[in-house]
């Protein structure tokens, strides 16, 4: 086990690199520094010693791979790459555009979106399992037919559409939550209610319809006419045998998203104003800040690797079945 | 004359277009894909869709031919040395859509006002003859203009006009269906009421009866629009005074060119590197797998937000390369559907390199290894009409969440160019209008009524699509 961790923890090394290198030739070669600083200084105040004097206080006026001035080990490490991109793999996150540390905003800003991303999960989990076992009761019944048609009409409605109608509803009509903002501390379970419900509304449709699948599957199986042989009520048999089966399924598909919820989601913490992860990136796209982007690029991935190699672990420990080689 | 503009994005729908009639015809000569397409057309969901989205597609077509009018010369003088010279066009791209909707492009009103309003959304200082100055909702230059006295002519005209539109829409229904049933009829030797008894019985395999109901709503509702839209703002007018109803339309086809484009510049990836992961493994495999897990796991949003940075910059440092703001705006929508095709490939590719895996171990594969076969022609013969289901089925899986997936990237800035029609422009722009008292609400259900129509016919379809084409859901 531990031996098999370790080969895919160097499996994730070429990975990481090769993230790494396609960020370094979208943020560096495609689009120069000099057109960095152009778009930040804005069209009136472009003069090539602006754009130095702008390249210099961020580092970028360096020398991109390899630094001829220098002596020694430093000819390589004292470089846009080494500074801005290798850094990375220690998770040095360095300054944002703006002057603010990186590493820190992320330290900071990450518990806003857990405490979001979390309680959605759960309670997605347990509404999204519940309503598909309801489903795969009642199947082959028109209260199946309609739950089902019902599912795909919440699939097709934009996350968008949920927020700016929950908002609207809970927050303005019936002034039942807040309708943007954060406080820290327990406080703050005022302003994630509605974010929560919305993330779990906005998941329903596409997950309750996959977990069906899972449970229709399994309900074919040799297992389940045996257990409703021995006389088990319909009731036993979906939730002891059915869902304990097809848990192996959910709960991979649970694991692999685990890590990236500290991302955060991007329109959900925007649109509520949650100062997370989500809303940190959208701000960093919205005013071209590229130290920020990098790192979020980054990190996201990071934290996707890490997922599966969470989701090949946690398959050998819930399903016996399965041997790693 | 007109000037044809071909735009990038125009010239591939018309290339999607030749390959799906292609298709087709090579589909009726083969039994294996006939089957599973004959029982979409039987399934009442299937076709009801179809004619849905067939609506949807016929919009975008209309709106996928460009063109620029000429410029009206000035005076007759001067006209004869200009025609020797060369003809001036007008900067603004004209589709043959703006030319069907002519006096909705045309009919802008100064700012805000409600669905089928005839006045203002707001109050507004106007000067009266006799010297003073009242606050009045003035009246709209063109919704409703044609009502002498709008507080109380409104309702009547509006059900007078909507009763119109129901009877001629129910008129071309019957000219238009009649020919068909009376060939249906023919066809089966039957008389045209026991055909029609039998529709009405539901004894024909395809769902004839749910072919004529949806026909039915269709034709009247467009017809409703046909009639009422001159007149009046269906969906109202936004903060420039521009009928929202036009800007709705407009954007079904960034919507379908986002769905389909993104496919069809990823499938040749996708299908190609899945094939050969699958069918060499070894280091191929490897080196395909590194590509997709590497690309797969850099967040997507990041990826595309990256990269249509990048191209933003390189479209403001060259101007001269664009003649017009739609072929500007035209790249950005083209590239926008590359970098999504670089992010949504990786699922199709596994898939396909799972199932090629699976296939390459049938014997009659192995007995043409056997009897030395190309590798090439193993792939193309063999490997290729085996796994195109899943190609298929992925496809129309796709369409509804890159149709989504817009909306969510206009939100946060990276989707299609400000400039561009489309839902998630009109959706980013009226949410700062949710705080205005009291609320402007019209675009905001515009946007949601078209994009829900749409996505929920394509998620219908896709999963009647899949029911049919799935080997291991196949019945029987």
């Amino acid at each position: 086990m531990l031996a098999y961790i370790i080969r895919r923890f160097f499996y994730a090394i070429p990975i990481l690199i090769g993230v790494n290198m396609i960020t370094f030739a979208l943020f560096f070669v495609v689009n120069t520094p000099d057109d960095m600083a152009r778009m930040q200084l804005g069209a009136k105040h472009v003069t090539p010693a602006a754009i130095e004097k702008w390249k210099q206080a961020r580092g970028y006026d360096r020398p991109l791979l390899y630094n001829e001035q220098q002596q020694g080990l430093s000819r390589v490490t004292d470089t846009i790459f080494f500074d801005k991109s290798v850094r990375l793999f220690a998770f040095q996150f360095g300054e944002a555009d703006n002057g603010r540390h990186i590493g820190h905003d992320i330290r900071e800003r990450m518990w806003p979106s857990l405490a979001i991303a979390i309680p959605t999960l759960l309670l997605g989990l347990l509404v999204t399992i519940t309503v598909s076992m309801l489903l795969v009761f009642f199947r082959a019944t028109y209260i199946e037919f309609t739950g089902v048609i019902l599912l795909v009409m919440l699939m097709s409605i934009s996350t968008l559409f949920y927020i700016i109608g929950g908002q609207y509803l809970f927050g303005k009509l019936l002034h039942l939550a807040p309708i943007s903002g954060y406080q820290d501390g327990w406080d703050a379970w005022r302003f994630t209610i509605l974010p929560v419900i919305i993330g779990v509304i906005g998941g329903l449709g596409s997950g309750s319809r996959w977990y069906r699948t899972l449970f229709l599957e399994e309900i074919g199986k040799d297992y389940v006419r045996t257990a409703r042989a021995k006389g088990l009520t319909e009731m036993r048999v979906l939730f002891r045998h059915v869902l304990r089966n097809a848990m192996i399924p959910i709960l991979t598909g649970v694991v692999v998203v685990l890590p990236t919820l500290f991302m955060g989601s991007l329109i959900l913490e925007s649109f509520f104003g949650i100062p997370g992860l989500g809303s940190y990136t959208i701000d960093a796209i919205r005013s071209q800040d590229f130290a920020i982007v990098r790192a979020m690029v980054f990190l996201g991935s990071v934290l996707y690797i890490l997922g599966l190699l969470l989701t090949d672990i946690s398959y050998t420990l819930v399903d016996p079945r399965v041997r790693l080689s | 004359m007109i000037k044809p503009v071909f735009l990038w994005t125009d010239m591939l729908i018309f290339v999607l277009v030749a390959v799906v009639i292609g298709f087709v015809f090579y589909a009726r000569h083969h039994e294996h894909l006939r089957a599973p397409w004959r029982q979409v057309f039987r399934s009442r969901i299937g076709v009801a869709s179809l004619l849905v989205l067939s609506v949807y597609v016929l919009i975008a077509l209309l709106d996928s031919v460009h063109f620029r009018l000429p410029l009206e010369t000035q005076t007759s003088g001067q006209q004869v040395q200009q025609s020797q010279q060369q003809d001036y066009y007008s900067v603004e791209v004209l589709s043959l859509l703006d030319l069907a909707l002519g006096s909705l492009r045309d009919q802008s009103e100064k700012t805000y006002s409600a669905p089928l309003a005839t006045e203002l959304f707001a109050r507004e200082t106007v000067e009266l003859t006799d010297g003073g100055q009242q606050r009045i909702y003035p009246r709209l230059q063109y919704g409703g203009a044609h009502l002498e006295n709008p507080s109380t002519d409104r309702g009547a005209d509006l059900l007078q006009r909507s009763v119109v539109a129901v009877m001629i829409g129910l008129l071309v229904w019957l000219v238009l269906m009649t020919p068909l049933l009376w060939l249906l009829a023919r066809q089966r030797g039957l008389t045209l009421a026991s055909m029609l008894d039998n529709i009405l019985h539901q004894r024909e395999a395809v769902p004839w009866f749910i072919v004529l109901l949806v026909t039915a709503l269709l034709l009247v509702l467009i017809m409703l629009v046909a009639w009422l839209a001159p007149y009046y703002h269906l969906f109202g007018t936004d903060k420039v005074g521009q009928d929202v109803l036009y800007q709705a339309l407009k954007s079904v086809r960034t919507a379908l060119a986002i769905g389909t484009l993104t496919t069809l510049i990823m499938l040749p990836f996708a299908v190609l590197l899945g094939i050969l992961a699958g069918y060499f493994r070894g280091w191929i495999d490897d080196v395909i797998q590194y590509l997709y897990t590497t690309l797969n796991s850099i967040p997507g949003v990041l990826l595309i937000a990256a990269a249509v940075l990048m191209l933003q910059v390189y479209i403001d440092s060259h101007p001269a390369l664009f003649a017009t703001d739609a072929e500007r705006a035209d790249m950005r929508l083209l590239f926008l559907c590359m970098i999504l095709g670089i992010t949504s490939w990786t699922g199709l590719c596994r898939l396909l390199r799972g199932e090629t895996m699976k296939v390459r171990e049938v014997e009659y594969i192995q007995a043409a290894t056997a009897f030395g076969v190309r590798s090439s022609r193993i792939i193309s013969r063999h490997i290729l009409p085996n796994v195109m289901h899943i190609v298929l089925i992925s496809v129309v899986l796709d369409f509804s969440g890159l149709v989504l997936a817009e909306a969510v990237l206009s939100y946060v800035g990276v989707g299609v160019d400000p400039s561009m029609h489309s839902w998630g422009n009109m959706i980013n722009s009226a949410r700062l209008e949710m705080a205005r008292e009291p609320m402007v609400w019209w675009a905001l259900v515009a946007a949601f009524v078209f994009m829900f129509v749409l996505v929920l016919a394509a998620n219908l379809f896709s999963d009647v699509v899949r029911d049919a084409f799935d080997p291991r859901l196949r019945k029987g």
